[in-house]
C-alpha cells in the first residue's frame, strides 16, 4: 500500500538567482535557492556555457562554505609576536589609514619596497592595474607557483595554451591523450568532455604517474615515470617523423616550419630567423630558387634543405633543424623506453594509433571558410587527435620544454584548431608571444608615479629581462632576469624567502591577497614560517617589516600578518571573470561573467576590491582618483566594472556596453550590470560556424578579434615550432649583444634556451643521489576540495579529513610495508610522518598523496584534535624552495630555468617504516589558537526552514 | 556487527526469562513444581521481571522509543514486530498463571496458563532468533542453527534458574537438575554446531558486492569518507580472530564447563550448598550466554563491510 | 503495511550507474546530501561537524576500488545509494509499517513520522543504504528524490534526481527500468548492466554498468598497422622533398 502522505511537489524556493560558482577557478554558472533569506540549494545553471547545469561536489557545498565558522569578522591589527594569533579588532577606518600610511610612505620614497601578491583571485586585471598605478613592479599573481611553464610553453609556440586558454574538441577527437592532469581548472568542462568522448566512443589515453579519477576511466593508462614526459613526447615525434605521419601542408601554411633559421655558428645572427628589411621572415621558394617572404601566399615553400643566402651566410629551414633533432636515435622508443618506464612497444603502438587517428580518420565538416589570405576553403579538415596537460608537466623544472614538445606533437598532426583537435579560447590565439613587455626598467620606476606599464608581460629577448646593469634582478621575486627570463606569471613562490633574504634588496611592505603562503602555497614549509617571524637581532624588527594580508578565513597565512582584511565569501560581493584576465570562454566564443550579491555579510567585512579602490583612492594614485583628488570610483567594484576603461571602449566586461547593444568594445554602459544579472550574470558572444576553427588563419575570426580588441593586428598567428625568443637569450650567453647573462649564469643560460624543445632531468635528479632518494613524491588534487579552504567545510571534510601516503604494492612488499602502517617520508630537505596506503595503480618508483588535505592545528577554526592536523600531512615540509649549491656558490631557485615555475613535482624522497608506537603526523606546530568563533557540536542544516505538506 | 549491551542484556535476560516460564508452565501444568504460592509468585514474578527488563532494554536500543507502540503493527511480515506480539501476549498466560498460582488456583485454568505461556515463551524466543535469522545480509545468522540455538540457551538459562528458585525454596532439584544437565549440554552442542556451520561458502565477497570479479581481486582503494559513519559504528565491528577464539573457549569453560558442574553440584549436595551451587550455576551460565551473546554479534559480518574494505570471508 | 507490493510496480523507477565514466567526484554525493537535507524529511544531520570525529547521515556515496594487479588492474570509482529492490528486506524487516515500497514506481520510503529508529531495516540491507541520522534519529535513505522527479515547480527537463542532475560525467541515469524501451533499460541491454550481489536475492532496480575493457593492446578501431618508415632509401627529408614536389 502506498497512498501515503507525502507532497510530491513542494515548492523548492522563495526566489532562485544566479551567480557564479566560486568554491575553485572553474567558475561555473550557478543557480541559488533562498528561503527565507537563507542559502536552501545551489545548483548548476543550466544555460551557463562552462558548466551546462552541473555542479561538482564543491560547488553544492558552497552552502557550508558561506556558513563557516572560519569566517574572519572584523578588521585585524596585530598586537602579539607574529603567529602568535593574537590580534586587536579594529574599524575599516582605522585599517584603511593604518595601510594608508604605511604604503604612502613607501610610494613616495621607493615603490619597490611594496611587493604586492595575489594569489587564487580573479581580478588580477585589476589588481594588477592597481600595482602600476602604486608604481612596483613587485607583482605578481599565484600563475608562477601553479602553471606558467604550461602557459608560456603555450603562448610562445602556439599563441595560445592549455590551461584555461584552450581546450580539446571534445565533440570530433577519435583520440586523447592526456598529460599529468588529475582536475585542472576546467573541472566541470573535463568531466563532460571525457563523457562525451566515452559516448562517440573515442580512444583516451592518460599519461600518469598515478591511475585514479580521470586516469581511471581510461582505456589505457600510461604509468610514466615523473619528469620524463618530455622524452616520451619526443619519441612519438620520433616515430612519426620516421614514418613520414606530418601533415605537411599544415606546417607550410600554419607555422614557421618553413622559415630560414641563419646557419653561421658563432656569429650573433646565428639562429635567427632570415628576414627581410622590413623584419619580414624570408622562407626558401623552391620554384624560384630564391628567397621569399615567407607570409607570401604564391611562395611554394622548402621545409628541408641548406641555401645560400647570397651574402655569404647559410640558412635551413627551421623543419630541417626539427626534423634532425627528434629524428635522432637518442629519441627512438627504444632508447627511452627505461627512462620513462613505458615499454618501447607501447610506444611505437601509441604513435601508430595516433598516426592512424589523425590520418586515416580526418574529420571534414561542411563548413567553408576563408583564411587570412582571402583563399577559400570548402571544408574544414580536422585531424581528430586532442591532447591536454597540466600539472604532472608544468610541476617540474623541464616543463616548459616539455610543454612545447607536446604543442610541435599536435603541430606536426595539424590539430591545433582543427576538428577534433586542440581549440582556442577567444582572446586566444594571440601572436606567439604577445605583447606587452613587463614594466620595471629604472626609468619606469619612479616614486609617487604610476609604473610606464604593467608588471607582467612576454619578454622576447634580453633586452626586455628587467635587470641591473651587473644582470642583478630588478624585481624582488627576480622574475624576468636570467635566473628566469620568461616568468610570465612572476615567481610568487620566492617572495617571502627573497624578502627575508634581502636579496636582491630589502622590501617593506608585503600586501598579499588569498594565498595562503605560510602553508600549502610555501615550498620548505617550516622554514618559511620561520622567515615570516624572524626579526633582525640588531633592530629587533621583523625582518619583513610589514605584512598586510586579505583572507575570508582563519586560514594558516592570517596569524603572520600585521594587519588583515577581512573579505567577504563569493556569494556576498560583486566580482568579475573579465575577458582581460582568465575568462571563462569556451572555443565557441568568448565570454565572461559576473558574481552579484545573493545575501548580505553577517560581519563586519568588505569586498577586497572594495578596499584597494578606496585604499588607491585614499593614496591619490592617479587612475584611482579623479581631477580633483576624490574617489574616481566612489561606488566601489561595481562602480569601477562598468566605469573604468583599459583602453578606450575596453573595459573590464565585454557584453552590453555603449547603449546595451555593443559587445567588445563599446562607452561605458550605467545599465551594464543590471544586463548581466538579466543574463544569468554572463556574456557569451557565439561565434558563426566559418569561425571555429583555424582561427589563427581565419580571415573571419581575426577580423573580430581585432574589432573585439583580441588582437592589435588581423595578421595570422603563425605557430612557432622553433622559438626565435629563446635563441636570443642563447645568443646573449654567448656573449652577443650589448645585454648579457652575468657570468655565473652564462652556462646555464645556454643550456636552457634551446630554441627547440629538449629534454633534460628534473634538477632534483642531480641534486639528490639516487640511491638515497629513490622515490618520486607527487600530489594529485582531489576533486572535491579546493586547496587549503575545503577543509573548513563541515559537509566535504567528510569525505576527506585526512590523505594517505599511497604506496605502489611492489614497493610496499619490498619494504615491508602494509595498509595503516605509519612512515617516514625523507627527502634531503626534512622528514615527515604519514600513514601509507597501499596500491597497485602507481608508478612502481612513485608515491603520491592529495594535495593541501594536511592542516595545522587551531587554522580553518578546527578543533586541534581535527584529523586534517594529526593525521593529514603535507609534501611541502620537504620541499626547498632552492636548489643545493652549484659550484659557483649559489642557489637557484627549484624552479623551471627558462619560466621560474616552482618545481614541486621533482621531489625525490626515501621512504622508512616507522618503529610501531611512533603515530601521528608529524611534523607539527603549536595550534594557531581558533578564530573564536563558536562551533556547533551538533548540525541540521535546513536552509531557511522546511515547506512540509 | 556492532555488540550493542543495551541488545546483548536483551536476548540474555529476556531468553531466560523465557526459559524460566516456559518451565513454570510446563511445570505447573503437569503439577510437577511445588504448589506454594509463595513459590508461584517468585518464579514467575522473576521470569516476569526478567522479560519485562529485556524488553525495556531493547527500547534502549530504538531512536524514538515513545514510539515503540507502533512496532506491534507489522506482525504479517515482520519478525521485529512478531516478536513484540508475542512477548506481549505472552504476558496474558503468565500473569494469569503467575495470580493463578498465588491464589492456590489449580486445574483446568491454571493447566490452560501454564501450556498458554509455555508456548507462548518458545514462540517468543523463536521471534526473537528469527529477527536475527531472518537477515541473509549476516551469514553466521542467516542459518539453520540460530533458533535451535536461542531455544536451547533460553531452556538452559531457564533450568538454571529454576534450580536456584527452588533451592531458594529449599525443595529437592532433582529431576530438574537432570533437565538442566541436559539442557546446558544441548544448548552449547547447537552453538558448536552453529558454530561449525560453513558460513562462508556462497557468502558474498568484494567481488560479487561491486560486480568487478571479472577485473581481479577487488580491494578498498578509498572510503568514501575518512571518518566514522553509523553503518561502521554498527555493522562493520570486527573482532579479531584470537581475541574471538578466547572468547569462545572462556564462554565454554564458563557457560559450559563451570554451569555444568555446579549443577550437578547443586543436585549432588542439598540445604544451602545447593542454593549456592544454583546460584552458582546460574551466574556460570548467564555469563556463559552473554559471552556467547556478544560472539554472535561481535563475529558476524554484514556484507556491507565488504565495501569498507573487508576481504572476502576467511 | 510493510509488506511488499502484491503485483510488480507497473513502473520501477531506479537509476543507472556507469562505472566506465564515474570519474569519482563527489558532485552526486554532495548535491544529494545538500537538495535531502533541505527537502521535506528530516534534515540530514551531522555530528562534530569541525572536530576529530565529524560525521553525518548520507544518502549516497562513493566508494573507491582496485581490481586486479598491477598495470592491468583497474581504479574504479563506485558511487551508491538504495538500489529500490524488488525484493526489498528492508521494508518486510521494519516493525512499524514506516518502510514501505511504492506500488505504482517501486520507490522504496520511510515515512519518517512511524519510524522508531531501531535500525533492523539497516541491517536487512546488505548494500549498506541506509543511515541513522543522529539528531532527528529516524532512518535515512534514498528517496530517488520523490519530491523533485513528480515536482510540478521544476521544468520537466530537471524533474531528475539532483544526483543525477548534477554528475559532471554523466554516469548517472534515471528511469524506468520496467519499461524495455526506456534510456535506461537499453543502457542496461546494450552495456551489460548488473546487479550487485545477485545472490542475496534482493533483486536491485538499480543497475550497474560495467567498465569497459581496458584497451592496452588495441588502438580505438582494433588494432592498427605499425609505423613503416616513409622512406627507406631516402630518407624522411627525403620523403618530406618529395611530397612537397608533387
Ligand atoms: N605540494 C604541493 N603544493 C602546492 C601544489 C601542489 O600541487 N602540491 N599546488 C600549487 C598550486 S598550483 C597552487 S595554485 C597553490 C595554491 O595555493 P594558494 O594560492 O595558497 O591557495 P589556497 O590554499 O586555496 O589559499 C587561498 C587563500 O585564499 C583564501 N580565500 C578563499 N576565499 C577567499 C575570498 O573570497 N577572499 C579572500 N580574500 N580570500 C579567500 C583562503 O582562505 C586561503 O587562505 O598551491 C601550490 N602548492
Ligand atoms: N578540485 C580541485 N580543482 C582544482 C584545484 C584544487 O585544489 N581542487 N586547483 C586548481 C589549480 S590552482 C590548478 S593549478 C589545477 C591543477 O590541476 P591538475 O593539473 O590536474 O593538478 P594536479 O592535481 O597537480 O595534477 C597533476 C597530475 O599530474 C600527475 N603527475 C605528476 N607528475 C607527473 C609527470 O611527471 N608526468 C605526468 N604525465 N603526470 C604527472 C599527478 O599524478 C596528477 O594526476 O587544478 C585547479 N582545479
Ligand atoms: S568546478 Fe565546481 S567549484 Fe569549480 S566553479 Fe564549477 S561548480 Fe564551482
Ligand atoms: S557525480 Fe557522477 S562522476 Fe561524480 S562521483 Fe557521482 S557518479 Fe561519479
Ligand atoms: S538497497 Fe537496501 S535499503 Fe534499498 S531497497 Fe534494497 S535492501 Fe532496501
Ligand atoms: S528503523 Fe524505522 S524504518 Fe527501519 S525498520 Fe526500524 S522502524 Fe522501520
Ligand atoms: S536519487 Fe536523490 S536521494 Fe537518491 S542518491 Fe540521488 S540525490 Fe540522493
Ligand atoms: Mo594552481
Amino acid at each position: 500500500m502506498s497512498s501515503r502522505p507525502l507532497d510530491t511537489s513542494p515548492a523548492i524556493s522563495d526566489e532562485a538567482r544566479y551567480t557564479t560558482c566560486y568554491m575553485c577557478a572553474c567558475r561555473c554558472g550557478i543557480k541559488v535557492h533562498l528561503r527565507n533569506g537563507e542559502l536552501r540549494f545551489i545548483e548548476g545553471n543550466r544555460d551557463h556555457p562552462t558548466n551546462k547545469g552541473v555542479l561538482c561536489a564543491k560547488g553544492a557545498a558552497g552552502i557550508m562554505h558561506h556558513h563557516s565558522p572560519a569566517r574572519l569578522t572584523k578588521p585585524l591589527l596585530r598586537v602579539g609576536e607574529r603567529g602568535s594569533g593574537a590580534f586587536r579588532e579594529i574599524e575599516w577606518d582605522e585599517a584603511l589609514s593604518i595601510a594608508t600610511e604605511w604604503l604612502d610612505r613607501i610610494r613616495n620614497d621607493d615603490p619597490r619596497k611594496l611587493a604586492f601578491f595575489t594569489g587564487r583571485d580573479q581580478s588580477q586585471a585589476m589588481t594588477g592595474w592597481w600595482a602600476t598605478q602604486f608604481g612596483t613592479p613587485n607583482y605578481a599573481a599565484h600563475g608562477g607557483f601553479c602553471s606558467v611553464n604550461m602557459a608560456a610553453g603555450g603562448i610562445y609556440t602556439i599563441g595560445g595554451s592549455f590551461w584555461e586558454f584552450g581546450e580539446p574538441d571534445w565533440e570530433h577527437a577519435r583520440y586523447f591523450l592526456m598529460f599529468g592532469v588529475a582536475e585542472d581548472h576546467d573541472s566541470n568542462p573535463i568531466k563532460g568532455g571525457l563523457a562525451t568522448l566515452k559516448a562517440n566512443g573515442a580512444k583516451f589515453v592518460s599519461v600518469n604517474p598515478v591511475r585514479t579519477g580521470y586516469s581511471a576511466i581510461a582505456d589505457e593508462w600510461l604509468g610514466v615515470t615523473p619528469g620524463t614526459d618530455g622524452l616520451f613526447v619526443m619519441a612519438l615525434i620520433h616515430e612519426l617523423l620516421r614514418a613520414g605521419k606530418v601533415d605537411l601542408d599544415y606546417l607550410v601554411r600554419y607555422t614557421n616550419a618553413s622559415w630560414l633559421v641563419v646557419d653561421n655558428p658563432g656569429a650573433a645572427d646565428n639562429g635567427l630567423f632570415v628576414r627581410d628589411g622590413d623584419g619580414t621572415p624570408l622562407c626558401w621558394d623552391r620554384e624560384a630558387g630564391a628567397t621569399a617572404k615567407a607570409s607570401s601566399v604564391d611562395a611554394r615553400p622548402a621545409l628541408t634543405g641548406r641555401y645560400d643566402l647570397g651574402d655569404g651566410r647559410h640558412a635551413v629551414p627551421a623543419f630541417q633543424l626539427l626534423a634532425e633533432r627528434y629524428l635522432d636515435p637518442q629519441y627512438a622508443p627504444d632508447a627511452v623506453a627505461e627512462r620513462t618506464g613505458i615499454p618501447a612497444e607501447t610506444i611505437r603502438r601509441i604513435a601508430a594509433e595516433v598516426a592512424d587517428a589523425a590520418f586515416s580518420e580526418a574529420v571534414e565538416l561542411d563548413v567553408p571558410w576563408t583564411d587570412w589570405a582571402g583563399r577559400k576553403h570548402d571544408k574544414m579538415v580536422g585531424r581528430p587527435v586532442t591532447m591536454l596537460a597540466m600539472r604532472g608537466i608544468s610541476a617540474h623544472a623541464n616543463g616548459f620544454h616539455t610543454c612545447r614538445a607536446l604543442h610541435i606533437l599536435q603541430t606536426l598532426l595539424g590539430s591545433i584548431d582543427v576538428p577534433g583537435g586542440f581549440r582556442y579560447r577567444p582572446p586566444f590565439p594571440r601572436p606567439a608571444p604577445p605583447g606587452p613587455k613587463p614594466a620595471g626598467k629604472p626609468d619606469q620606476v619612479v616614486p609617487g608615479k604610476p609604473m610606464g606599464g604593467p608588471p607582467l608581460g612576454f619578454t622576447t629577448g634580453p633586452e626586455d629581462l628587467l635587470v641591473e646593469a651587473d644582470g642583478t634582478p630588478r624585481r624582488i621575486d627576480k622574475a624576468f632576469s636570467w635566473e628566469a627570463p620568461v616568468s610570465a606569471h612572476g615567481l610568487m613562490h620566492l617572495v617571502i624567502t627573497n624578502a627575508w633574504k634581502g636579496d636582491p634588496y630589502p622590501i617593506d611592505t608585503l600586501f598579499m591577497y588569498m594565498a595562503n603562503m605560510a602553508w600549502n602555497s610555501a615550498m620548505n614549509t617550516s622554514e618559511t614560517i620561520r622567515m615570516l617571524t624572524d626579526k633582525d637581532p640588531e633592530t629587533g624588527e621583523y625582518k619583513i617589516p610589514r605584512i598586510i594580508y586579505s583572507d575570508a578565513f582563519w586560514s594558516e597565512t592570517v596569524p603572520y600578518a600585521d594587519l588583515v582584511f577581512p573579505d567577504t565569501t563569493y556569494l556576498e560581493r560583486w566580482d568579475c571573470i573579465s575577458l582581460l584576465d582568465r575568462p571563462i570562454s569556451g572555443a565557441e566564443g568568448p565570454a565572461d561573467a559576473i558574481r552579484q550579491p545573493i545575501v548580505k555579510p553577517s560581519r563586519d567585512v568588505r569586498p577586497f576590491q572594495d578596499v584597494l579602490l578606496d585604499l588607491g583612492a585614499r593614496l591619490g594614485l592617479p587612475g584611482l582618483v579623479k581631477d580633483d583628488g576624490s574617489p574616481r570610483y566612489p561606488g566601489g567594484y561595481p562602480d569601477y566594472l562598468v566605469n573604468h576603461e583599459r583602453k578606450p571602449g575596453v573595459g573590464s566586461l565585454a557584453g552590453w556596453r555603449g547603449n546595451g547593444d555593443e559587445h567588445g568594445r563599446g562607452a561605458p554602459n550605467p545599465g551594464q550590470l543590471d544586463a548581466y544579472v538579466a543574463n544569468k550574470c554572463f556574456w557569451q558572444d557565439e561565434l558563426p560556424a566559418d569561425q571555429l576553427y583555424y582561427k589563427h588563419a581565419n580571415r573571419g575570426y581575426l577580423d573580430y578579434a581585432k574589432r573585439m580588441g583580441f588582437i592589435d593586428d588581423a595578421a595570422p598567428i603563425v605557430i612557432q615550432l622553433y622559438s626565435e625568443p629563446l635563441q636570443k637569450f642563447r645568443l646573449a650567453a654567448e656573449g652577443h649583444g650589448v645585454v648579457q647573462p652575468p657570468e655565473q649564469h652564462r652556462e646555464r643560460v645556454r643550456t636552457y634556451f634551446d630554441p627547440l624543445p629538449i629534454w633534460y632531468p628534473p634538477f632534483e635528479d642531480d641534486a639528490n643521489d639516487e640511491a638515497r632518494y629513490p622515490l618520486h613524491a607527487v600530489t594529485q588534487r582531489p576533486m572535491h576540495m579546493y586547496h587549503s579552504w575545503g577543509s573548513q567545510n563541515a559537509w566535504l571534510r567528510q569525505i576527506l579529513g585526512s590523505n594517505r601516503l599511497y604506496v605502489p604494492a611492489t614497493l610496499a612488499a619490498e619494504n615491508g610495508l602494509a595498509d595503516d602502517d605509519w612512515v617516514y617520508l625523507t627527502s634531503r630537505n626534512g622528514r615527515i610522518r604519514c600513514q601509507i596506503r597501499v596500491m597497485q595503480g602507481v608508478n612502481g618508483r612513485t608515491v603520491w598523496t592529495w594535495n593541501a588535505i594536511g592542516k595545522r592545528a587551531g587554522a580553518w577554526n578546527l578543533d586541534d584534535d581535527a584529523p586534517e592536523a594529526t593525521k593529514g600531512f603535507l609534501l611541502n615540509h620537504l620541499i626547498d624552495e632552492l636548489l643545493p649549491e652549484r659550484g659557483s656558490g649559489y642557489r637557484y631557485a627549484n624552479a623551471d630555468p627558462v619560466t621560474g615555475q616552482a618545481a614541486w613535482y621533482d621531489l625525490r624522497v626515501s621512504i622508512e617504516k616507522a618503529p610501531v608506537q611512533e603515530e601521528g603526523a608529524e611534523p607539527q606546530f603549536p595550534s594557531l589558537a581558533r578564530a573564536g568563533h563558536p562551533v556547533p557540536e551538533e548540525m541540521a542544516y535546513v536552509g531557511g526552514g522546511k515547506v512540509r505538506s | 556487527m556492532h555488540p550493542a549491551p543495551s541488545i546483548i542484556v536483551f536476548t540474555a535476560l529476556s531468553g531466560a526469562g523465557y526459559g524460566l516460564l516456559f518451565l513454570l508452565g510446563l511445570g505447573s501444568a503437569g503439577g510437577v513444581l511445588p504448589e506454594s504460592p509463595a513459590f508461584g509468585g517468585v518464579a514467575v514474578g522473576l521470569a516476569l521481571v526478567m522479560v519485562s527488563a529485556g524488553l525495556v532494554s531493547s527500547t534502549f536500543h530504538l531512536g524514538h522509543p515513545e514510539r515503540a507502540w507502533r512496532a506491534l503493527s507489522q506482525w504479517r511480515s515482520s519478525w521485529l514486530s512478531r516478536e513484540g506480539v508475542a512477548a506481549l501476549l505472552t504476558y496474558i498466560p503468565a500473569v494469569a498463571l503467575g495470580l493463578l498460582w498465588v491464589l492456590g488456583a489449580r486445574g483446568g485454568w491454571t493447566i490452560l496458563a501454564g501450556l498458554g505461556t509455555a508456548a507462548g515463551a518458545v514462540v517468543t524466543v523463536f521471534c526473537t532468533s528469527m529477527i536475527y535469522g531472518s537477515l541473509k545480509p549476516v551469514a553466521e545468522w542467516h542459518q539453520p542453527w540460530v533458533p535451535p540455538v536461542y531455544l536451547g540457551f533460553a531452556l538452559m538459562t531457564g533450568a538454571l534458574w529454576l534450580m536456584l528458585v527452588l533451592a531458594l525454596f529449599g525443595q529437592p532439584i532433582g529431576g530438574l537438575g537432570l533437565l538442566a544437565t541436559i539442557a546446558i549440554l544441548l544448548a552449547w552442542g547447537l552453538k558448536f554446531g552453529s558454530w561449525r556451520h560453513p558460513v562462508a561458502e556462497g557468502r558474498p565477497t568484494p567481488e560479487t558486492a561491486t560486480g568487478l570479479g571479472a577485473f581481479g581481486t577487488v580491494r578498498m582503494l578509498e572510503p568514501p569518507h575518512t571518518q566514522s559513519n553509523y553503518l561502521l559504528n554498527e555493522m562493520a565491528f570486527r573482532v579479531g580472530r584470537k581475541h574471538a577464539e578466547r572468547l569462545r573457549k572462556i564462554a565454554v569453560m564458563v557457560g559450559l564447563g563451570a554451569s555444568l558442574i555446579l549443577a550437578l553440584g547443586a543436585v549432588a549436595s542439598g540445604g544451602a550448598g545447593a542454593t549456592v551451587a544454583a546460584a552458582g550455576a546460574v551466574v556460570a551460565g548467564m555469563t556463559g550466554v552473554l559471552i556467547e551473546r556478544w560472539l554472535f554479534f561481535a563475529e558476524a559480518r554484514h556484507t556491507v563491510a565488504l565495501y569498507y574494505g573487508e576481504p572476502a570471508a576467511a | 503495511m510493510t509488506s511488499l507490493p502484491a503485483s510488480t510496480p507497473p513502473k520501477q523507477l531506479g537509476l543507472v550507474i556507469d562505472l566506465d565514466t564515474c570519474v569519482g567526484c563527489q558532485a552526486c554525493v554532495v548535491a544529494c546530501k545538500e537538495w535531502n537535507t533541505g527537502g521535506y524529511p528530516a534534515p540530514l544531520s551531522d555530528q562534530d561537524p569541525y572536530g576529530a570525529d565529524a560525521r553525518g547521515a548520507w544518502l549516497n556515496r562513493v566508494h573507491g576500488f582496485e581490481a586486479g594487479e598491477g598495470a592491468d588492474g583497474m581504479t574504479v570509482h563506485f558511487p551508491k545509494s538504495c538500489l529500490h529492490c524488488a525484493d526489498a528486506a528492508c521494508v518486510t524487516v521494519c516493525p512499524t509499517g514506516a518502510s514501505y515500497k511504492r506500488d505504482e514506481d517501486g520507490i522504496v520510503l520511510v515515512e519518517e513520522d512511524k519510524c522508531i529508529g531501531c535500525g533492523l531495516c539497516a541491517w536487512a540491507c546488505p548494500y549498506g543504504a541506509r543511515e541513522l541520522d543522529g539528531v532527528s534519529k529516524v532512518m535515512k535513505k534514498c528517496t530517488l528524490c520523490i519530491d523533485r522527479i513528480y515536482n510540478e515547480n521544476l521544468p520537466e527537463d530537471e524533474r531528475q534526481p539532483a544526483c543525477v542532475n548534477t554528475c559532471p560525467a554523466h554516469a548517472r541515469h534515471f528511469g524506468d527500468l520496467a519499461d524495455p524501451e526506456s534510456q535506461v533499460s537499453k543502457l542496461v541491454a546494450e552495456r551489460g548492466g548488473f546487479d550487485l550481489m545477485p545472490e542475496m536475492g534482493y533483486r536491485p532496480t538499480n543497475k550497474y554498468l560495467p567498465p569497459r575493457p581496458r584497451s592496452g593492446g588495441t588502438g580505438c578501431g582494433g588494432t592498427v598497422p605499425a609505423l613503416e618508415d616513409a622512406d627507406p632509401a631516402g630518407g624522411f627529408l627525403g620523403w618530406v622533398d618529395r611530397m612537397l614536389s608533387r
